[in-house]
């Protein structure tokens, strides 16, 4: 018990400090490949970080790709707050960014200053509500979030299959829809990067999303239901209406990424252009530790990965694939934070 | 007579605190030693020191005037020490022989001789007077019987002292009844008893002699028979205690809250509560005593909201309740001490300024414009509520969680208390307190009623129903079987009473107002 006590005190810091040495063993194993490999670790990942955030443009780059994670990692952190598991992240920002595009395409001759956060807030409302119905069936019938939350998954990939290929197809062959509007367009900030306003968005979405959390009697009521729901019942809390607005608020935000990439990237929807996105938002917030600042950091860290990993593969003998099984180790080490810390502790002991 | 085992000078230091400052603890041989202390005062590190799962800082141990190095349970367990925890370390799924020959199993080429794990358990039980069937699953028996499983577990290690870590914490009087015969056999049989205890009541009613641990310090060590109630608790606590809450005779006021013919099934329709009906007055306690599990705990949710009622009604005065979910019957001043502190009164993870909110959280001061945390309202009140109930340490952004279990409940205790309410629902206030911490509450408890609160106390210490109460309701099978004054009732009869017995029939002659007037 007293040794519990002495972990307490140092919370914080252990906070920081596992998923630090997680990215570094991370590291460590994955120079063991780039060795089997037959090249230098050192000079493979000197590349890797050059490429990333050795100048203006690649950190503008990185950051780019940072965007879309930090939505979909603060929208898994913030169901996890309040004691939910959102694996449908993925699908939540599908019929957001569809949503979006819709706005984005049909409305023509609106003022930018509507047109945009009209485009947005039809992507928020959608993802909400698609994530409201596993909300619904988990407060009302006990039924379990990760099952209903990945079923909608594949509605969603498959509704906005036919959505992209039937009624708002395109008029080029591929299975896209035409351009939106330039007045729903997230402005470039760092041509020739594809870095938009969306960062901005990620950045107030981090602030919003720390102050629900923290400062609001809204967040002290989810995270109470995250920690001992029937604790909050006796304080008088409503454990199915948090539960419901979590995955809302978790739903919005992970749409946030594919509204991103519609407006901000690709201009018009794709179907299935998300690299997995929503599932490495999950990736993002265990490695951030549900926290909002946590979150950036990873998402930034991913983000660096990507960026990084396509110089690695043309400059070196080292192939692009080496990354994700980097990113793979990093989520090992940080789930298996117990290993890690016990490694930490034997290290100090030492 | 031999002394089996010596702990000389033992010290053990955590970050912070010293757990055990240079203890000499004798036991003699197939006597039953009673280790009394506080919680916090360092019994269970001794005991964890003794078994191996700490290293002490310095000091040593004798086993039979041999001296011993105890790295780790298995060499304790070889060495002829047993423990019985607090929390049982049982596989549920498994049968009782099965968990008693779990780490020594009786094989030969890796097939487990499960006629003669049986018979052997069955044979121990018997030898030993601990009745519990052996192909019964763990998960099917009762607490009490599990802990006998515990104490199986340690004789068929062939334990010569059994350290026994506050197992009466777990059971019910009657069951604590059964163990005290349980060690007095075993000593009979020539076991050695280690006994933790916190209740002085025990000490006195089953051990030999007493050794009184205070802030890691050992205070003394007394023949039982040469002490008394008085004495132990003061080298327990340091100061002369109160036993008895000092109060005075109840001024009942106008009735504050009726409970009217309440029924509450569970979920699979057992009927828990049936037909409950009773007045609360404003200042006066009504205690409900009964056996655990007699429907308490589902007329305590009914009226506080947690719970639906299928029938009756709750009236705070006048006015029903019934129906309102919990927050507003809190807010129509309705406090309530739950009987789980852990699972329904505190959030651990949250510090105890953000406990000392719960259920409050959405109310001014705590709140503005209906969203924002108002932090400077949340500290003061922690703060003026930390320094009034002496909540230790009085740091209000600590966890709960790192807080004792007295503290815990001085923070929900003066979260309840201190807005004064006028209906006091009180569910097993004190469980697994020490008695400082028993001692501030049952003031506390008081003074509300002094206040005018109308007060219900559930409990299943006759101790603290007896000393609080002025009224004294006892449930039986979900139903009130008296209401009797406190003057005109014992422990015996309400012993009786709770143990289903005929109120009619109860011993003494007193009058008896049923329920159902």
């Amino acid at each position: 018990m007293l040794r519990l006590k002495l972990q307490q005190s140092s919370l914080i810091s252990r906070d920081l400090l596992v998923p630090i040495v997680s990215v570094l063993l991370a590291l460590l194993v994955g120079a063991i490949f780039i060795l089997i490999v037959g090249e230098n670790p050192l000079h493979a990942y000197k590349v890797l970080f050059l490429e990333s955030f050795g100048s203006i443009r690649s950190i503008a780059t990185t950051l780019q790709r940072a965007t879309p994670l930090i939505f979909t990692g603060l929208a898994v952190a913030f169901a996890f707050r309040c004691g939910l598991f959102n694996i449908g992240a993925e699908g939540q920002l599908y019929v957001g960014a569809m949503a979006a595009a819709i706005v984005g395409i049909t409305f023509t001759g609106l003022p930018k200053i509507i047109h945009l956060p009209m485009a947005i807030i039809a992507g928020m409302v959608a993802g909400g509500l698609w994530a409201a119905v596993p909300g619904l069936l988990k407060a009302k019938l006990g039924v379990h979030e990760v099952i209903n939350t990945i079923m909608m998954n594949f509605i969603a990939f498959y509704l906005t299959d036919f959505l992209v290929t039937g009624p708002f197809h395109g008029g080029r062959w591929a299975p896209e829809t035409d351009r939106i509007m330039p007045t729903a367009v997230l402005e470039r900030l760092f041509v020739p990067t594809r870095l938009n306003t969306g960062i901005i968005l990620a950045v107030v979405a981090i602030i919003l999303v720390y102050i629900i959390l923290w400062k609001t009697r809204t967040g002290y009521e989810i995270r109470a239901v995250g920690f001992n729901p029937t604790a909050a019942e006796y304080g008088g809390i409503s454990v199915s209406k948090n539960i419901v607005l979590a995955m809302v608020l978790s739903g919005a935000l992970a749409s946030l990424a594919g509204v991103e990439q519609i407006l901000g990237v690709h201009g018009r929807f794709i179907q299935r252009f998300s690299p997995d996105l929503g599932f490495m938002g999950i990736a993002v917030a265990l490695l951030g530790k549900n926290h909002p600042v946590g979150v950036f950091f990873a998402a930034v860290l991913f983000g660096a990965l990507r960026t990084g990993a396509a110089a690695m593969d043309r400059l070196t003998d080292v192939p692009r694939e080496l990354v994700v099984i980097i990113q793979a180790l990093i989520i090992m080490f940080v789930a298996a934070d117990e290993l890690t810390r016990r490694l930490i502790a034997r290290r100090r002991k030492a | 007579m031999d002394n089996i085992l010596e702990m000389k000078n033992i010290t053990k230091n955590f970050p912070g605190v010293v757990a055990n400052d240079d203890i000499s603890l004798d036991i003699r041989k197939g006597e039953i030693h009673a280790l009394v202390g506080e919680n916090g005062s360092g019994k269970s590190t001794l005991m964890n020191i003794l078994y191996g799962l700490y290293d002490a800082d310095s000091g040593e141990v004798f086993l039979n005037k041999k001296k011993v190095d105890i790295t780790d349970p298995r060499t304790a367990i070889n060495l002829g020490l047993g423990m019985v925890f607090q929390h049982f370390m049982l596989v549920d799924t498994l049968t009782v022989a099965e968990n008693v020959i779990l780490g020594s199993e009786p094989a030969r080429m890796h097939f487990i001789n499960y006629k003669k794990a049986v018979d052997d358990v069955a044979r121990l039980a018997k030898e030993y007077g601990l009745r519990v069937e052996p192909r019964s699953k763990v998960a099917d028996i009762s607490v009490g019987q599990q802990q006998r499983v515990e104490i199986l577990k340690a004789l068929y290690r062939q334990a010569e002292v059994l350290i026994l870590d506050e197992p009466t914490a777990v059971l019910t009087p009657q069951e604590t009844e059964e163990l005290f015969q349980v060690m007095n056999n075993l000593k009979k049989q020539g076991t050695t008893i280690i006994f933790i205890t916190h209740k002085i009541k025990e000490v006195l009613a089953i051990s030999d002699r007493v050794s009184v641990l205070r802030r890691g310090k050992l205070v003394g060590t007394k023949n039982t028979k040469e002490t008394n109630h008085p004495e132990l608790a003061e080298m327990m606590v340091g100061r002369e205690v109160l036993l008895r809450v000092e109060k005075t005779p109840a001024q009942p006021g106008k009735t504050v809250a009726s409970i009217i013919n309440i029924n509450v099934r569970d979920r699979v329709g057992t009927h828990k509560v049936k037909d409950v009906s009773l007045d609360i007055m404003s200042g006066e306690v009504l205690g409900i005593a009964g056996v655990e599990g007699n429907g308490q705990q589902e007329l305590i949710e009914a009226i506080t909201g947690l719970n639906r009622a299928e029938s009756g009604e709750v009236l705070l005065h006048g006015k029903p309740i019934h129906k309102l979910p919990p927050m507003p019957i809190k807010k129509r001043g309705v406090g309530y001490i739950p009987e789980d502190r852990h699972k329904r009164g505190l959030i651990l993870e949250y510090s105890v300024a953000d406990n000392m909110i719960l259920g409050l959280h959405s109310q001014a001061p705590f709140v503005e414009k209906f969203l924002f945390r108002n932090e400077k309202a949340i500290q003061e009140n922690a703060q003026k509520l930390v320094e009034e109930y002496d909540v230790r340490p009085p740091n209000i952004k600590q966890l709960v969680q790192t807080l004792s279990g007295g503290n815990q409940q001085k923070v929900i205790v003066a979260r309840e208390f201190s807005r004064n309410p006028e209906f006091l629902v009180c569910s097993q206030p004190t469980r697994g307190l020490d008695i400082g911490a028993i001692e501030f509450i049952h003031k506390e408890i008081i003074r509300q009623r002094d206040n005018g609160a109308a007060v219900i106390l559930v409990s299943a210490e006759l101790d603290e129903i007896l000393s609080l109460s002025d009224r004294v309701a006892v449930m039986y099978n979900g139903e009130v079987s008296a209401v009797l004054p406190v003057e005109k009732t014992d422990e015996r009869q309400l012993g009786y009473l709770m143990l289903g017995g005929d109120a009619q029939k109860a011993e003494g002659d007193v009058e008896i107002e049923t329920a159902a007037e």
